[in-house]
Parts: C-alpha cells; sequence; structure tokens
C-alpha cells in the first residue's frame, strides 16, 4: 500500500514535470538550422517600433525589417540613397527628399511619403514619451510637440509637408549639412498606416519595408524569427530564407553557445574571449572598426580641474596601449583624437604629444600647473567588469607617473550612473563612453563639447565653429571647421581620448558572407553552406 | 483545520513583503527612466511622461497604494518596455518550476539514495566517497560547477546541450537541474546517511531484527521511514531555495526563468517586476513549508495525533 502511494507521488511529480514541458513553449531543436537560415546571438531588444529604441539589439531586428530613406556606405563613410532616390537642398535648412516609387510595406500598404511624415510626428511628439524623439529636435516645429508645459496643441511637425506621394519637404531650424547622412538612423525608417490603429500591438509586431518580416510572435526573452518578405523590391535581396535570433541574457553564454554550434553569428564576442575566438575560429573571428569611443572626462565646473595644463597632464601620464593590452587583449585602439577612424573628418593624431605617453614631460606640465592636493576621486559605473579594471590601471598610472598619493574609486550602480553626471555630483575625472549615431563630426563634438556639456566646459569660438560646419554648403566643406573645433577641443581638454572600440565578430562554418559594417550587420548578405 | 490555520497565516506575511520589497526598490538610488535612456539626451517633456505613465512621481504610500490596489483587480503592472508583468510570469514560470523541479527530483532520488548506501555501510569505501565527494560539492560555488559543467559535459563532451530551452523538458533542464542540485543533493546524501547510522542503532530496530524480520523490511519500512524526518524537512525549504538559487543556475545556462528577470528588473529597478516575482517566491516557501510540515504525520503518527 505504501509502496504504491509513494509511487503515486513520483507519477505526479512526473506528470507535472510533463505538463510543464508543453507549457514551456519550446520549439524543436535547433532553431535556425533548418534549411535554407542561421541564428544570430541577440540581446533582449527593448522596442521594435523604430522611435522608440536607440538599443543596438533593437537596431539589429529592425535592420532586418525596415528601411531608412539613406544608407551609408562602409567603404567610404558617406550616406547613399535607400528608401530614398535623392535628398537634396539649396540652403542647407529646406531639404526635398524624392522617395522611391512603387514600394511597399509587408501588408501591402504602399510606402509613400506620408508613411515617412507619418513616423517622424509620432515619434516628435512628446507625450508618446519615444526614445528617439531628440532626433527631430532640429525640424521646425518640434518645440510646440514638445512644450515646457501641458498638452502640445498639435501632433504634427510644421517643418514636414508631404508635397506627393513621393516627395517629402522638410524644413529645419537652422541649417544643417549633415541632415542627410542622419536620415541613415533607425529613427527615420517609416511606418505603415495601420501601426497608428494600435501602437503598442504594433510595437510588438512591427510590420516594415525591409527585406525581412516577422515569422511568429516575438518570443520575449527566447526568440525572434523573420522571413523572406514577399513584397519587397528594394535591392537587399537576402540570401537565407529565414533568421533567428535568439535570445541570450549573458554574451558569455552566447558565446559558449556559438562554440558548440548552437547559434551561427554573434557580433559581440566578449574581449576578454578575444584570445580564444582567435584560435578557435581562425578567419571566422573579425574584428571590425566601431564608432564607440572611451573618454575620461573632467568635472571642469570644479576649480581643482581648470588648468588645461594639468588635464592635459593627466593625459600624458596614460599609457593607453598597455591598458589596452592588459584589459582588452589588445582589441582596442588607443586614440589621439576625439573621433573615431571611420568618421570623415578623423586625423589619426590629431592630439599630437599631449595624447602620447610621455611620463617625464607629463610630470613637468603637472608640477607647473600647480599639482593636486586632496583625494582624486575616479568615477564609473559598474555595467561592466572592465570599467573598473582599466580605471584601476588609470589610478596605477597617475600614482607613478604624477605622484598623486591619494586615490579612491566611486563605483556607481549602471542605472545612477548618468544621472549622477547629469546632477553633476562627480568631483573627479569620470568614464564617459560614446555609440555613434552617424559617422559626422558634428554627433561627436556637438554632443559631448557643445552647449550644456557635461564637463561644464564652454568656448565660444568652439561652439562659433560649430555653427559654421553645421551650415556649411557641403558636407565635404564642413569638415575642415569641424577639425578647427575639435583642435580647440584637444588644446583644451575637458576630456581626454582614450580608445576606440572595435566590434568583435564570430560565425560558424555554415556562414559565408558575412559583412558586418558599423553601420549595419547586412543580415541579408549571409548565405548557409547546404548539407 | 491545521491546514487552514497555516495558510492564513500567510496573509500577513504577504502584506509585509510586498511592502517590504516595495519600499526596497523604491529606496534604490537613481532614476530608471534616465538609466534607460543611456548616453543620449531626452527631453525633459519625454522623461515626464515615462514618470507619470509608472507613477513615479508619487510618495511611496501612494505608488504601494495603486500597486496593491492593480493586485487585487488581477493587475500585477507592467515593466519598463510596455510588458504586463503577469503575461511575463507566466511565460517564465513554466521554464522556472521545470528547473527546480528537475533539481528536486535528483536531490530526492540521488541524495537518498547515496544517504542509503553511504550510511549502509558505514566506514566502508562508498561512505568515505560519498562524504568527500559532498564535502567537495558543498565547498564549491554554483556558478563555477556551472559554467564547468557547461564547458565539459556541454561543448567539449557534448553530452548535453551548453544553453537555452529549444530541447524542452527533458533535455534542455538535465544539466541546469543537476547543477541547480548539487549543493542540496550533498545536504540530502549527509542528512540521510547520518540519520540512518543512528536509527539502525536505535532499539525498534534491533527488536525488529530479533523478530526474524528481513534486512530489507527493517531497514526499509522501519529504519529508513524514521530517518527521512529531516530529509523531507530540508527537502520542503529546499525547494524554495532552488526557485532562489535559479539566479545563477538560469544565468548561466540562458533559461528565460523568474531568477534571470528578477536579476534584470533589480537592475532596471523595475518595482513592479520585482516585487511580483518575489512575493511569489515567499508564497512558495510558505506552501512548500507546510506540505513539509502535513507530510510529517504521514511518516511519524505521533505527531499526526498530537496535532489533532
Amino acid at each position: 500500500m505504501r509502496v504504491m502511494r509513494s509511487r503515486a507521488a513520483a507519477l505526479a511529480v512526473a506528470a507535472i514535470m510533463l505538463s510543464g514541458g508543453c507549457g514551456g513553449g519550446s520549439s524543436p531543436a535547433g532553431g535556425g538550422k533548418e534549411a535554407n537560415a542561421f541564428s544570430v546571438a541577440l540581446t533582449e531588444p527593448d522596442h521594435l517600433t523604430p522611435g522608440n529604441t536607440s538599443s543596438d539589439y533593437s537596431i539589429t531586428v529592425l535592420d532586418t525589417l525596415f528601411e531608412t530613406p539613406v544608407a551609408i556606405d562602409a567603404a567610404t563613410n558617406k550616406p547613399v540613397m535607400r528608401a530614398a532616390e535623392s535628398v537634396t537642398s539649396t540652403d542647407q535648412k529646406v531639404w526635398t527628399i524624392k522617395f522611391k516609387p512603387g514600394r511597399k510595406f509587408s501588408n501591402g500598404e504602399p510606402v509613400t511619403a506620408q508613411s515617412f511624415a507619418d513616423a517622424w510626428n509620432a515619434t516628435a511628439y512628446g507625450p508618446n514619451g519615444w526614445t528617439n524623439n531628440y532626433y527631430f529636435a532640429n525640424i521646425e516645429g518640434y518645440d510646440e510637440l514638445n512644450p515646457e508645459k501641458g498638452e502640445p496643441a498639435t501632433d504634427k511637425l510644421r517643418g514636414l509637408k508631404v508635397l506627393d506621394d513621393t516627395t517629402l519637404q522638410v524644413t529645419l531650424t537652422a541649417p544643417f549639412s549633415q541632415f542627410p547622412i542622419t536620415l541613415a538612423y533607425i529613427a527615420f525608417a517609416p511606418m505603415p498606416k495601420a501601426a497608428f490603429k494600435d501602437l503598442k500591438a504594433f510595437d510588438q509586431a512591427p510590420i516594415g519595408n525591409g527585406p525581412f518580416v516577422l515569422d511568429g510572435p516575438w518570443e520575449h526573452d527566447k526568440q525572434i524569427k523573420v522571413k523572406r518578405s514577399p513584397t519587397y523590391t528594394g535591392d537587399r535581396t537576402p540570401k537565407a530564407d529565414a533568421i533567428t535570433f535568439k535570445i541570450y541574457a549573458s554574451r558569455d553564454t552566447a558565446w559558449t553557445d556559438l562554440r558548440a554550434g548552437r547559434v551561427d553569428l554573434m557580433t559581440t564576442v566578449p574581449p576578454a574571449s578575444t584570445g580564444e575566438a582567435k584560435r578557435l575560429l581562425g578567419d571566422r573571428f573579425q574584428q571590425t572598426p566601431d564608432g564607440t569611443m572611451d573618454y575620461l572626462g573632467f568635472p571642469v565646473f570644479d576649480k581643482r580641474f581648470a588648468n588645461p595644463d594639468l588635464r592635459k597632464a593627466f593625459s600624458m601620464a596614460i599609457d593607453r596601449q598597455a591598458i589596452v593590452n592588459a584589459v582588452y587583449d589588445g582589441a582596442f585602439k588607443p586614440m589621439a583624437s576625439l573621433l573615431a577612424p571611420l568618421v570623415p573628418g578623423y586625423r589619426e593624431n590629431a592630439c599630437g604629444e599631449a595624447c602620447t605617453y610621455n611620463p617625464a614631460k607629463a610630470k613637468e606640465l603637472f608640477d607647473k600647473a600647480g599639482g593636486f592636493s586632496g583625494t582624486l576621486t575616479l568615477w564609473f559605473s559598474n555595467a561592466d567588469p572592465s570599467y573598473e579594471q582599466w580605471m584601476t590601471a588609470v589610478a596605477n598610472q597617475l600614482r607613478q607617473n604624477l605622484g598623486i598619493t591619494d586615490i579612491k574609486f566611486r563605483k556607481i550602480p549602471a542605472s545612477d550612473y548618468l544621472t549622477t553626471l547629469r546632477e553633476r555630483k562627480e568631483d573627479g575625472p569620470y568614464r564617459n563612453n560614446w555609440v555613434m549615431d552617424y559617422p559626422s563630426p558634428q554627433n561627436y563634438l556637438e554632443s559631448m563639447w557643445g552647449e550644456g556639456n557635461r564637463m561644464g566646459w564652454k568656448n565660444e569660438e568652439f561652439l562659433d565653429l560649430i555653427d559654421q560646419a553645421n551650415s556649411a554648403p557641403t558636407f565635404d566643406e564642413s569638415i575642415p571647421l569641424y577639425q578647427k573645433a575639435e583642435d580647440i577641443a584637444l588644446a583644451e581638454m575637458p576630456m581626454i581620448p582614450l580608445w576606440n572600440w572595435q566590434s568583435q565578430v564570430g560565425f560558424t562554418s555554415r556562414l559565408s558572407g558575412v559583412n558586418v559594417t558599423p553601420y549595419s550587420k547586412n543580415l541579408y548578405t549571409i548565405s548557409v553552406k547546404q548539407g | 483545520m491545521y491546514a487552514a490555520r497555516r495558510l492564513a497565516q500567510a496573509i500577513p506575511v504577504f502584506f509585509a513583503t510586498t511592502f517590504l520589497i516595495y519600499t526596497m526598490v523604491f529606496a534604490l538610488p537613481g532614476d530608471p527612466i534616465l538609466a534607460l535612456a543611456g548616453d543620449k539626451p531626452v527631453p525633459e517633456q519625454v522623461l515626464e511622461v515615462m514618470r507619470e505613465h509608472y507613477h513615479l512621481n508619487d510618495p511611496l504610500l501612494v505608488q504601494y497604494g495603486r500597486y496593491m490596489l492593480g493586485v487585487f483587480h488581477g493587475d500585477l503592472g507592467e515593466t519598463f518596455t510596455g510588458q504586463p508583468v503577469s503575461e511575463l510570469l507566466q511565460d517564465r514560470w513554466a521554464v522556472t518550476a521545470q528547473l527546480a523541479l528537475t533539481a528536486w527530483v535528483f536531490e530526492l532520488v540521488v541524495g537518498i539514495g547515496l544517504g542509503v548506501l553511504a550510511g549502509l555501510r558505514r566506514g566502508g569505501i562508498a561512505d568515505t566517497l560519498v562524504l568527500a565527494g559532498t564535502t567537495f560539492v558543498i565547498a564549491v560555488p554554483v556558478f563555477v560547477v556551472g559554467y564547468t559543467a557547461q564547458i565539459v559535459l556541454g561543448l567539449n563532451l557534448g553530452l548535453f546541450p551548453t544553453a537555452g530551452t529549444e530541447e524542452g523538458w527533458p533535455g534542455s533542464y538535465l544539466l541546469p537541474g543537476m547543477v541547480l542540485g548539487s549543493f542540496g543533493l550533498a545536504y540530502v546524501a549527509r542528512l540521510t546517511r547520518t540519520s540512518l547510522v543512528e536509527n539502525l542503532r536505535a532499539d525498534y530496530v534491533r527488536t525488529a531484527t530479533a523478530k526474524g524480520l528481513s534486512r530489507r523490511r527493517v531497514v526499509g519500512l522501519h529504519a529508513l521511514r524514521n530517518s527521512l524526518i529531516p530529509v523531507v524537512t530540508y527537502l520542503g525549504v529546499d525547494f524554495g531555495n532552488l526557485m532562489a538559487g535559479a539566479v545563477v543556475t538560469e544565468g548561466i545556462f540562458n533559461l528565460p526563468g523568474i531568477g534571470q528577470q528578477v536579476f534584470q528588473s533589480i537592475q532596471l529597478q523595475e518595482g513592479p517586476v520585482v516585487v511580483g516575482v518575489v512575493t511569489l517566491l515567499v508564497m512558495i516557501f510558505i506552501l512548500a513549508n507546510l506540505a513539509v510540515d502535513l507530510l510529517y504525520g504521514v511518516l511519524d503518527p505521533r505527531i499526526r495525533r498530537a496535532r489533532a
């Protein structure tokens, strides 16, 4: 009897587990292993509405589902037309965008100038609370959609005028020569009429104008599947029939899965695994340039850091190459420029002596500037363990080379770090990171050194040069002006350039044609080996 | 009657834990909405819309009151990406339950088996091996066991999938289940062994043997049943521990369960998610303990009578 009862209990447990197994909704083995399909390791995206995400993970998916008016050519780092036929202006203030005719969304709806205007209006409309709102701040009428107080009176940007089905006229608040290149950003993708019936549902199951369409619902924290779009007629014809984005909570686990052949492509191989990746994957491991930069910022508002010579002394006392070798296995590039190498107008040694490691000269400059007394506090966030590693190395070098003995660390929770900087609570040099939006010097210089910057640094000549460059008649003519502005920011050195990140791409032997660039993962070019 | 009284005790515990957790998440430094934006500038208007939407401007008591009101209407709130918490828990719950049950059954079967083996041959080779092995497992942190098992058994030997839930149950859950259960298994084995060794020396066992019962019946029916009382207590409490231990294991093996979610949500300061998950965990703890208490009666009639 008793034996029977315990057996019954065991059966019950087994039954619960089996029913749970069905409830889990897990698909049969090998997501992305079928026929002409492959899988990509990803982190859970935050949103899939183009106007409401700036996360690289979301953009990786959205890049397959949507097409922006222009794209950036990785060979020249200049804009090329994609959904648009031309983007022109005579005064850099009023721009005319002609779109390619006859394009369709995956639900069959035609892609028109209105589809773009609708999407941009929705993103710029303050009460929607979308992340990319700010990208429309230079279009006329933005202020009316984002009033200081109360509800906006209108939900349409005054600066957007639909002239006909394929023509959109955009009026900016000031001349801006970089406007075409900004149109490559995902926030400028169109949205179909169907989206506005239920924006929440659209975020879960977006309908786009790109080479792929969603295949089944977004399975949160598990996977997102896309397949070839039946209505797509653009240039990015996919080689593969389908892609599965497998979602990982940790890059290290994704890397282990790639080694086990359970995921085919990974674009964020952890820097700590660089050596292993080179050894195991050979030429299936690629390091590609990236626009992301790390800087050491100074609270210039704090008078202990007000002397540019002191800041330069810090810069010369830091051995960037040694740190990159030790912490990032040599994968990142030491920088002597405020701009990443892929940005047009980048000069390899723009900084010159001030960014060259020279302990003796650094000490001399440091003493001349009056030295530093009291506690030096270094600020960074706990988002990644490598931040603490390199900050510790910086501290050691400052101690050795400048003789600053009293150095403390402030490791701030990631969720609080930017608030801390925004409220200017930092009382010492801090880690500053920049992820490029589009390859223009303006994106770096104006965003970080421009009006109301974090450091509290203000230089009229710099601001004036940026204004001139923004309203230069052509992109090429704007470059020397940005470079002059960069020179000023380097001479004053309110923020020290440290190093430039590299994307670390790894893939299995099933794939060929992998072409990850700083602007797109180009998943459409990938073909799968059969058999 | 007894069970009902025990269940009633859960009500104040429910309110106290939800309030405590809510206060703790509330007290975390930083502005969760601003942190979402990353390094990019966000207009004050957008921030305000978001804060308003998640009622982050209200004082603690108002926020908590609003949350509880929602809970009683079946609304557990939503995450910062707009996903309803109830939907999220539903998806993730199955994963953690399967993982914890796999680990638990592993603990139960292998743990008691090893304990009996060691207890019956006290001082023998099996006993020494079990003692040494379990000491080792207890000494090594779970994440070391986890990563090692993943690399050696999953990647190098290819016996198990390295991560994810694609193979479903049991395939995807065996290795993480064993890792999660390894710590408890060591305890169960040791408890069973010690308890069995003690009981084998008890008078009633000698009496039973003297009556001429077979060794099998003496051990299986008399000694083992009594020896299992402390083990059952441990297994009951440990079921709750397994749920909490899933935080590390789910992270290593990329299982989208409750543990992984709670870790992410604490980082994002998503109050409703953390409170929802932790409250559920507390409830499971309470229920598991209740189940243990009721099981005592089955194993030991004296306890059953004392309660009546």
